[in-house]
This record gives C-alpha cells, structure tokens and sequence, in this order.
C-alpha cells in the first residue's frame, strides 16, 4: 500500500452476538483498508455481516447481545475501539457518516424532520463555536435541497410519516452529509425502494459524494450498482472478507469460487435465462463451518478448506482472494 | 382541523359508550336483584309499603318505560334519595367526589414524577445497582395491592414512626377552610391558609401514596422497559452515529417515543385507581366516594350504587379523553392517521 | 449422505411423511428447549414457578399439613386468643383463638380456585369475541361487540364487579360470577387488535383463496397465533383476579365466614392494629407472596413467548 495515511483500517474485526445456544460468531477477522478519497464498494449476500462491519465501525451496535472480542478500527490512525464516548462523539457525524438501510426506520417517529436534521446540524458544529439558530436553519434548508427536495420548510415541519419513501431516503441521505464527513457509510441506499426511484436516488449520492469529494463506503448485493459508482470492492461472506480489488479488475477477472457464483447470479437481459446462482446458503453462525467458511458450498472444495482458514494472497495489484485455489500465485498479500 | 375532528369523534364515541354504561347500571341496580323495592325496604316492611315504594319508583311499567324514567332522572342528576344518609343521591355524590378527586389527583402525580423518574432513571443506569433496587422497588409496588400498602403504611409511617396521620382530612385543632370546590388543599389555597393546606396535605400523602404504589411501579418498569426496547432501534443508532451527543439522544430521541406508552398506562392508572380507592379511603377513613359507594353496595342501596358507578363511568371516560389528547401530542403517528381517516 | 432408494411413489411419499413428523418432533422437542431456556435464563422466573407449584400443592394439602385443621371451620378457643407468634402456634392466633397459620393455608385454596375458576369462565368467551370482531372487521359483528366491550372497559371491573356482587347473594361462587362478568372484555380487547392485524397476513388471504372455512381461519390460522399474549395475559391476570378476590372478601362480598380467606382475616385483623399486628399482617404477606409467585412466572412466560433479539 501507499505512503500517505490511510483513512480507514480495520484488524481482524470479530462480532459475536450472545444468543440462545451460544454466540453466533458473525464476524470473524475482517480486515479493511481505505485511503481518502476512495470510494469502495462492499458486497456479498444479504446475512453476510455487511451491515454489523459498519455498525461496528462507529459502534452503534446493540451490546448487548454484541460482543467485539477482538480488532481494531483505525481512522485516521487513531484506534475507534479505545475512545471514549466522547472522542467517539467527536468522530462521529462529522468524521464518518452514515446512511442506514432502511430511511422508514432510521427516521424517529414522533420528531419532525426539522428537529432531527437540526439536531445533527448542531451536534457537527466545531466544539466552542456553537452555530446560531439561524445559521442552523439556513444549513438544514441547504442540506434539503442538495438532496433535491422541493418545499424544504414545509418539509423541516413534516414528521417523517407523511413522506413518502423516496423522500425519507433522501432525508437520509441529506442528513448524512449535512455534517460534511470525511467519510460516509451507506448502507443499501434505495433498496426498500421500486427500481426507479431507487436510481433516482443512487445517480443523487453519486453525485454528492463526487462534488463533496467524500470518501465512501457503499454497501449493496447489486453488482450493476457497484460497479458504476465505485473503486474498488470487497467482496464479503459470512463474515469473512473474501476478496478485494479493483472495480474494473474483479469484474474482468473475478478469482474467488464465491464471487464468480455472485457474478453468475445476475439475470442477464442479454445472456440465455438465468443462472441457478450459488447452491446452499449463509451457514449458520452459532457453528459456522470449519476452515474456509464457504467450503460446504463450494465446487471446489478441496481437504484443506475443511480444515485450515485460507490467508489473503495476492493474485495482482491489489487484488487479494482468501482462497487455497490461489495459495503460490505470484507474490503472498499481506 | 385534525386534532379537534379528533376530538370530536372520541367525545361522541364515549357518549354512546355512557349511554350504553347507563343500560348496563340498569341492568344491575334494577333488573339483577329481583324486587329493588323490597330490597331497599328489608324483609320487615309490610308490604303495603312495598307496593306504594313500587309504584312510586315505576316498578310496575315494562322495563324499557322504567328505563327512560331512570335515564331522564340520571340526566338531570337526580338519582333519588339514599337510603343511607336520607339525602339526595346527587347532594352526596358532590360532598365525596371532590375528597376522591383530590386523592387520585394527587396519586397520580405521585405516579407520573415517581413513575418516569424510577423508570428512566432504571434505564439509564441499566445493570448496575440502581438498576436493580429500582427494578426490586417495582416489583413490590406490582405484587403488593394497594390496601396493603395502606395497612402497612398506618402501621410503619402512622403508629411507629408517627410521621403522617393516618385519619380524615384534616387534624381537629384545624379549623376548615370555607368550602368552594370541595377540595380541601384547593379551598386552602383560596382562602390563603397555608396552614390548612399544609394539614390537608399531611394527611393526604399516606392514602395518596398508597394508591399510587402501584401505579408508580407499573410506570417505572414500562418506562424502562420501552426505552430499552427503543435502544435497539435503528433511529438511535443512526442519531448516535451522526454524532449526537449521548445526553440528548437519550434525553430527547429516546425519551419521547418511549413516554407514549407510559402516559397511555398512567391514564388508565389513574382512572383505574378510582376503582381501587375504596379500601384505602376505608382504611383511612376518608370520606370519599368510593367510602361512600362501598357503603351503600353492603347496605344495597341502590340509587347510590347506580349514581356512584355512574359518576366514575364519566371520570374515567374523560381521563381516557385527556389521555388521548396528551398521546396525540406526543406521537404524531396517532394525530395524522386520525386526520387521514376522516 | 447415503441417499435411500425409492421404489415406488407411495414409498417416496410415506418417506417423506416419516421425515416430515420427525422434523415436527424434533421442532417441538427444540422449541420446548428453547421455551426452558427463555424461562430458566432468568432465575427469578424459576423461583416464580417453585413459588407456584409449592403453593398449589400446600393448597391442595391443607388437611394434611396444618397443624390445626379443625381452626379453618367454626372453631373458637377465646382462652388462647390473640397470642403473638411463638413455637405453638407459629404465626400467633387470631382475635377467637384459631390458628392463623392454619387459616392462610386454608386461605389459598379459595383465592387460587377464584383465579382459576375465573380466568377458566373469560378467557374462551373473551377471546372468542375478540377473533370473531377482529376477522369481521368493519362489519356490524365487529360494530356490536367492540362496542359492547368499549361499554364495560369504560368504567374500573372492580367498581362493576363490587356493584353486581353486592345485589347478589354474598358467597364465592357468586363473587366470582360478579368478577367474571366484567373480566372477558380485557381479552376480547387484546385478541382483537392482534386479530385485526393477522387479518392481513398473507397466510390468512392465502387459507381464504384457498376457500378454506371461516371456522377454520378463525380457529387454525389465526387462533394460534393470539396464544402467546394471551397466555402472557393470564398469567399475570390470574394474580389480579387473586387480589380481586380478597379485596371482594374484605369488605364482606366474598367468602363468608366461618371459611377462612385472606381478605377476610386482613380486614378483622385490622381493628387490631396496630397492637395485635399479627392478624392482619401474615394473612397481607400471604397475598403478596401469592402474587409475586405468579407475577415472577408471569414474566418468565412473557420471555417464553418474546422473540429472540438481535
């Protein structure tokens, strides 16, 4: 990797939720990296840990029943795991962002949406130099209409259940950036949405974050999505990360037997029919599977995936696959 | 607009629901107990008297005609004679119900400050000690029934550690203040005794909490509970990770939509306490209406039952109206679908 | 896996049979794990249930446990009265001599038979109702009886039940009658705001286009599906019907004497307070340790039936 410092580091992440019958080891030892500036894309079913990595990153997850037996988070060079709340409180908003899967639920019922965004507003104010009521309002009817909604002072008086579901989206999203991130989280953006509006809305973040120039973490199983707005992917299993490169690369050479299925599992209009996808489904996390956590549903399953964890190899510039089929390919990644 | 169309609608509902409460006192207070007139008479009078008693009170119409007589006295509060005090029902009724009113008033205050104040403080400091004794303190007030309480309390606050009285509504030496609304600490207050006000309400904290216990606990565990449901929602954690502040996301974001049960429950706590009031106002001899509609049930005098019941069927009503405003308030959920429906 | 060869057709399907009623036995057999687990997880609520059962079972041994059976009838022994608590009698005597340990023990077995002669009276009849208004929702069913269940939640049941007991004649069987009456809309209530939700279920529109009878969506399709905060309901119901219940006999309407009760023994006890604090105090903590048992069970049963989180 380059020099210059890296936005975003994670280390071997583990989650575990404490539940009936044990912990259901949902993550297991992801590692991340992003440089400023970058806008990444994550993808891999849905249950594969995608959205409990960036709870975790800002640490918004239930505890209980979550538990972070191990990892670090780096941002900006500074451990996200050993703040206090209030270092945290400091990062949050204005450092990293995030817009949550779903608007309907991520809004607070019994608030306007004036109150909510106002209160964000004011909280991203740099500390001694609290921001006038005034310049609050001004901020929140300019975050509004970035996000191209119509009417925004009506709106600031509207509770969030007289929206329709494309507006709460972009209330999200509006919300999200209204405290100018270095770094912004979204989370499916749109999926909860028909596939117009849902376009409608990802064309406007694309949008955003490219004249904001925010970095971008962009969570999604839609390949097609992925592959317009960002630079490089991960893609994730079961808590695992199984490989990482290059938007353009991992999409001309896809190397992990899990990626491949997930490229095969997308209707073509162009191609005869559709494919039957990946057999099988996420494990169960209470005993995930032994070594490679994607062996039972692999087809090329060998005895050492039964057995031994793959490491990350490097099969090019910065394309890194977990997975025996690679191990001795070119130089080993880190 | 859409609040008052709100209002509106729940005002005419409960006036059927009145109506229909009216049929169901019929019901009982002239059809269950065979012959009202012997009944309120006693096995003794002759029954020449019964049947001059009879005709007088319509018993010998066909009940729907005895109903309209009833209903239209009901209407303009008059309710008859009682058969206890040899008064009008309705000259009684407005000696007691201020005393009660007063008593549940203050009990619910008791529960909504005690209530929330245990509940999130409970939240708050989830697992921890304070935690437990709150979550030990509730449990109790749930188990233990509020005639309980009152024997307890005579017994502990009363008798050994003298602290409160334990007996009417004012001490002896007191001299009363004029009554205006029959509300001792309010007619203190208006007449400027502090003094009396200050007696009135030494001797109201002992019932009024003992009513109260209950509630107090029912809010504190519903109050915790819903905000440690609420916790886990998506909208606190997206607050939290927009970088607001931990102070007013639980203060504020948290504690409004998890108040809306809670208040629901306080109201129907507290319309529900007027029911419970009798043994506790027995117990501390307080003349109340829920004294004084326990004694006419054992002496069966029915005129009092009908108008006693009566009385708390409207008091419960328009709290559970007052309810229903302050949770329309609260959730605006609530007050748009109201609007929408029409 | 060693795939089983198949012959014929009703081979495969007599296969698939066995393999289906082995999976349903070992869904039961887990979910009353999981049931044991949800419960037992909170110790409070085993406590509940040892609390419960022991009880019961002293209830039900009141003959043969107590040490002075014959004070639970008409029995006086004014040489021994009002002894405070000592080796002979262990909780004292009351204001006639009787043994008030005796009396509580004999005690329990009415309050617990009012709570569950009561609950067993409402609850088919109030969930019943509340399925019926609730899957003829908008319709003049729905009208008549949600509206007659307004009419009795209008006013406290204790107020309706007191007001029916007194003009009846004054014993347990009729008290019981008197809190029944007013109990069944509470349920009718519950069932109906979770049937009027179910109502919209898919699997409820898919039994009906299948042209499946009322009966059955009412019975099979949605009554399942009401169970658990019904059952949450009684168990915490059946502690209010207990305190009902002595609340009627304090004041005269409930169990008559010479047949112990709590309620009774509390309000004779307490012209003797606070001297004679004994009579009134053992028979109240009797009550409170009748409906924190039932109360700790309650909510183990609530986190029986609550979902998993995360």
């Amino acid at each position: 990797m380059s020099s210059t410092p890296l936005l975003l580091e994670i280390k071997d992440l583990h989650v575990h939720f404490a539940v009936y019958g044990g912990r259901l080891k949902v993550l297991d030892g992801v590692n991340f990296v992003m440089q400023s500036g970058e806008r990444v894309g994550l993808v891999g079913e849905a249950g594969c840990g995608k959205t409990t990595t960036m709870k975790a990153i800002l640490q918004v997850l239930p505890t209980p029943p979550a538990v972070i037996p191990c990892g670090e988070i780096y941002f900006k060079g500074r451990d996200l795991l050993k703040m206090n709340p209030n270092q945290l409180q400091q990062i949050r908003g204005r450092g990293i962002s995030m817009i949550f899967q779903d608007p309907t639920a991520a809004l607070n019922p019994v608030f306007t949406v004036g109150q909510q965004l106002k209160a964000v507003i004011k909280h991203s104010a740099v500390r001694g130099r609290p921001l006038s009521a005034d310049e609050v309002h001004q901020r929140a009817i300019q975050s509004l209409q970035e996000v191209a909604l119509a009417d925004p002072e009506r709106l600031l008086k509207s509770y969030p259940i007289q929206l329709s579901g494309g507006m709460r989206q972009r209330v999200c999203i509006g919300m999200a950036l209204a405290t100018n991130p270095e770094l912004l989280i979204a989370d499916e953006p749109g999926t909860s949405l028909d596939v117009t509006i849902q376009d409608q809305v990802l064309r406007l973040l694309h949008r955003l974050v490219k004249e904001k120039n925010t970095s971008v973490i962009l969570i999604t199983h839609t390949l097609g999505i992925v592959r317009e707005m960002t630079d490089r992917v991960y893609v994730m299993y079961a808590g695992n990360i199984v490989e990482v490169a290059p938007t353009a690369g991992l999409f001309s050479r896809p190397m992990h037997p899990y990626t491949i299925g997930l490229m095969q599992a997308v209707p073509r209009l162009t191609g005869g029919g559709v494919s039957d996808g990946i057999p099988g489904r996420i494990p169960n996390y209470l005993q995930p599977p032994t070594g490679c956590r994607f062996h039972p549903r692999c087809p090329h399953v060998m005895d050492i995936c039964r057995q031994e964890k793959p490491a990350s190899y490097q099969v090019d510039d910065d394309h890194y696959v977990a997975c025996f089929l690679y191990r001795g390919e070119e130089g080993k990644g880190s | 607009m859409s609040l008052g169309r709100f209002l509106v609608r729940r005002i005419v509902h409960s006036i059927f629901v009145l109506l229909g409460l009216s049929i169901v006192i019929f019901v009982i207070a002239r059809v269950m107990p065979g012959d009202p007139a012997r009944m309120a008479l006693g096995a003794r009078a002759p029954q020449w008297v019964v049947d001059r008693v009879r005709e007088q009170m319509h018993l010998n119409e066909p009940l729907t005609v005895q109903y309209v007589y009833w209903l239209r006295g009901a209407l303009r509060a008059d309710f008859g004679l009682s058969l206890v005090t040899q008064r009008p029902v309705t000259a009684d009724i407005q000696e007691f119900f201020p005393a009660s009113l007063e008593l549940v008033l203050l009990a619910g205050l008791f529960s909504a400050v005690g209530g929330i104040g245990l509940g999130v403080l409970s939240a708050r400091y989830k697992d921890t000690w304070i935690d437990n004794v709150v979550r030990v303190i509730s449990y109790a007030g749930i188990v233990t029934p509020s005639f309980i309480f009152a024997i307890l309390f005579v017994l502990l606050f009363g008798f050994v550690l003298k602290w409160f009285p334990v007996i009417g509504r004012l001490s002896e030496h007191t001299v009363a203040p004029p009554t205006v609304t029959g509300m001792v600490t309010v007619d203190a207050l208006l007449a400027g005794r502090l003094d009396a006000f200050a007696d009135a309400l030494r001797h109201m904290v002992l019932p009024a909490l003992a009513l109260a216990m209950g509630s107090i606990a029912q809010e504190a565990r519903i109050t915790r509970s819903s905000m440690a449901d609420n916790l886990g929602k998506d909208y606190i954690a997206a607050a939290r990770a927009l970088g607001i502040s931990e102070r007013v996301v639980m203060g504020r974001f948290l504690l409004k939509p998890s108040l809306i049960p809670t208040v629901s429950i306080l109201g129907l706590d507290i319309a529900a306490t007027l029911g419970v009031a009798f043994l506790v106002e027995l117990i501390f001899n307080w003349p109340g209406l829920a004294r004084y509609g326990m004694t006419s049930m054992l002496h069966k005098d029915l005129n009092a039952i009908s108008a006693v019941i009566l009385v708390l069927g409207v008091a419960f009503v328009t709290v559970n109206i007052l309810v229903d405003i302050i949770v329309a308030y609260l959730d605006p959920r609530i007050r748009l679908r109201a609007a929408r429906s029409e | 896996m060693g795939q089983p060869r198949i012959n014929s057709s009703s081979e495969a399907a007599a296969l698939v049979a066995q393999r289906i009623r082995q999976l349903e036995r070992e869904s039961r057999r887990e979910n009353l794990g999981r049931a044991w687990y949800k419960l037992s997880r909170n110790p409070m609520s085993v406590v509940g249930l040892a609390m419960v059962l022991s009880l019961i079972l002293l209830a039900i041994a009141a003959p043969w446990v107590t040490p002075y059976p014959k004070h639970a009838g008409p029995f006086t022994d004014f040489a021994n009265a009002k002894i405070p608590p000592c080796g002979r009698y262990l909780l004292g005597t009351d204001q006639i001599g009787r043994d008030i340990l005796t009396r509580i023990i004999f005690g329990l077995r009415s309050s617990l038979l009012m709570g569950v002669v009561v609950l067993a009276l409402v609850v088919p009849p109030g969930v019943l109702l509340g399925l019926l208004a609730g899957y003829f929702h908008g319709t003049w069913i729905d009208t008549l009886i949600m509206r007659i269940t307004d009419i009795f939640l209008a006013v406290p049941p204790l107020i309706l039940a007191l007001a029916v007991a007194s003009v009846l004649k004054p014993n347990l069987w009729n008290g019981m009658m008197a809190v029944s009456l007013m109990w069944w809309p509470w349920y009718t209530r519950l069932v109906y705001g979770l049937a009027v939700a179910l109502r919209n279920e898919y699997f409820v529109t898919a039994a009906e286009i299948t042209g499946a009878s009322a009966g059955h969506i009412l019975f099979r399709e949605m009554l399942p599906n009401v169970l658990s905060p019904v059952f949450t309901k009684m168990s915490i119901d059946i502690a209010w019907v207990i305190i009902i219940g002595s609340m009627l006999s304090y004041v005269g309407l409930g169990v008559q004497p010479p047949e112990p009760s709590l309620g009774t023994m509390i309000s004779d006890g307490a012209r003797y307070l606070p001297d004679q604090w004994w009579i009134a105090v053992f028979p109240a903590l009797a009550i409170v340790v009748v409906v924190l048992g039932f109360n700790l069970l309650g909510d183990g049963i609530r986190d029986m039936f609550a979902a998993e989180e995360i």
